[in-house]
């Protein structure tokens, strides 16, 4: 537990080392966010309803979905699949720290960092032009519980889509596919509210809806009662899976691994 | 002026060929851009399976722009995207290599790379600009055909110019490679969509003085025959080109003046 703590600290100073990065970051998501909440607000001029989102909503889902890209890594997340390349994975599997278990810590580092200071920047940024909702003290704890069970979904998954580099030389075409995917169907790119009902629903019960979609909804207080109950389940149930699910594959690569060179 | 145009087409042409040696990774590379920038149409889609207008653009007509917006892009960032790694040159000092040549700096850059997998982007907005083309009714005519031409490559200029004046942040600071994303991939998102959707300050600001409003959307307002929903003088749906060429001598300078503020990490 120790160590998984020292490890997690390194995963905060790596990412806490580059502040004008951050600051970039924070612009960037900030123009990104202005520009996806007009669009959103020009579609409310003709709707005051859109699966279950007022303009409110809408808005609000917006400067969340912008403050949580960073903290759940939405876009490319490479260092596995890039140590896996040069063969450096191969003193990773000598250590007594097996390599996931040392990943999910770093990750549950680097997390806290991006939600401070890439998530709450451009959230109050947001909040100052724009009317934004605030939750209910118990609607903001289930919130940061949501979003901590969706940076495990989301570790787990770039966990595995990472791991592919033990079988392919070349894994940019692998972790694209797999970005393009979570950016679509976690509702990173335009709520899943907004899919027709039967996509909608399939987006929510597959993990990818857990890392984006189910946190806002919280916040929002679309989830109530047993509701909340449920979604919360379901992506402990995801994290779970895709945590066993990426065991399973580096049990199986590291039967096989070559490293080549020296 | 011809000679620079002959060093490049060698330059570039052993960029391609050494890419097209590794098939498969290749294929799934342009399978991979092919798909992310799929992804921002989709949206576009979600979008008007929704509302059937956006104030008072139709899914074609918002598709013309978005199609016009992506392959103009796609163009920029085929020629010089890898603008986006000179940072990297900076930090580790092999600016100071092309300091010593004897071709000019900017001319260097632009030719030092060419990711040929870009060109699956333009690909999609072509597909995007069959899709608009197919719903929307233009009554062409001379100046509609000529003013759609003169978009495009003045289109490439005004994204070619900010990249370059973005690319510049990097001479003061080597980590803030993402303020140039905002207005590169954020200028062509916001060039998709209609630009009298957004807020009046956020049009003075990313419309008009860095001018992306000249990329597609006046072009589009004049061979749409549009009126402009914000009520513009018509003498800006010809003004693209000016424009274009006036972006190009700003980031000219801003360049040659950063040049002159480097100095050498000591690599």
């Amino acid at each position: 537990m120790r160590l998984d703590w020292e490890i997690a600290k390194r995963g905060w100073r790596r990412y806490a080392a580059y502040p004008w990065a951050t600051a970039a970051g924070v612009f960037t998501n900030t123009i990104f966010g202005l520009l996806q909440a007009y669009i959103l607000i020009a579609v409310y001029r003709h709707r005051t309803n859109v699966g279950g989102f007022d303009a409110a909503d809408a808005v609000t889902y917006v400067w969340l979905a912008q403050s949580m890209i960073m903290t759940v890594y939405v876009f490319g997340w490479w260092e596995l699949a890039l140590r896996i390349r040069d063969g450096s994975i191969a003193t990773d599997l000598l250590r007594p720290l097996d390599p996931q278990r040392y990943w999910l810590a770093y990750d549950l580092g680097r997390a806290p960092y991006h939600f401070l200071f890439r998530g709450l920047p451009p959230f109050a940024l947001g909040a100052l032009i724009f009317r934004l909702h605030f939750p209910s003290p118990l609607d903001a704890l289930a919130f940061l519980l949501s979003l901590v069970l969706a940076v495990l979904v989301s570790f787990g998954f770039r966990f595995i889509y990472n791991s592919a580099a033990f079988w392919l030389i070349d894994v940019r075409g692998v972790i694209t596919l797999a970005t393009t995917i979570v950016v679509f169907f976690s509702g990173m790119a335009i709520p899943l509210r907004f899919f027709p009902h039967v996509l909608r629903e399939v987006c929510y019960a597959l993990p990818f809806g857990s890392i984006i979609q189910t946190p806002v909804d919280v916040w929002l207080g679309k989830r109530e009662g047993f509701a909340l109950v449920g979604v919360l389940a379901l992506q402990a149930a995801w994290a779970l899976a895709l945590l066993g699910l990426g065991r399973l594959v580096l049990r199986g690569a590291t039967r096989k691994l070559v490293v080549q060179g020296g | 002026m011809v000679e620079p145009i002959l060093v490049w087409r060698r330059l570039v042409g052993a960029q391609i060929r050494s890419q097209l040696q590794y098939r498969a990774s290749f294929t799934l590379d342009v399978l991979g851009s092919f798909w992310i920038s799929f992804v921002d149409f989709l949206v576009v889609l979600t979008i008007f399976h929704n509302v059937s207008r956006l104030n008072t653009w139709t899914v074609h007509e918002v598709a013309l722009l978005y199609a016009l917006s992506s392959i103009t892009f796609a163009v920029t960032d085929l020629l010089i995207g890898h603008l986006d790694q000179f940072p990297q040159k900076i930090r580790d000092g092999s600016f100071d290599v092309v300091l010593v040549r004897p071709r000019g700096t900017l001319f260097q850059i632009v030719a030092s790379d060419f990711a040929t997998r870009r060109a699956a982007k333009a690909l999609q907005g072509g597909i995007v600009l069959v899709y608009a083309l197919g719903g929307v009714t233009i009554h062409w005519n001379v100046w509609r055909v000529l003013v759609l031409l003169a978009s495009l490559p003045s289109a490439v200029v005004i994204f070619a110019s900010v990249w370059v004046m973005g690319a510049c942040i990097a001479f003061w600071t080597t980590d803030g490679g993402e303020f140039t994303n905002a207005f590169t991939y954020g200028g062509t998102s916001m060039a998709q969509y209609p630009f009298d959707v957004y807020a009046r300050w956020l049009r003075r600001f990313l419309g008009y003085f860095v001018p992306l409003a000249f990329v597609c959307y006046f072009p589009v307002l004049y061979v749409l025959g549009k009126r402009d929903p914000l009520g513009l003088p018509r003498v800006l749906d010809f003004a693209s080109p000016a424009v274009a060429l006036a972006a190009a001598c700003v980031a000219g300078s801003v360049w040659r003046f950063a040049v002159r503020h480097y100095r050498s990490a000591g690599g």
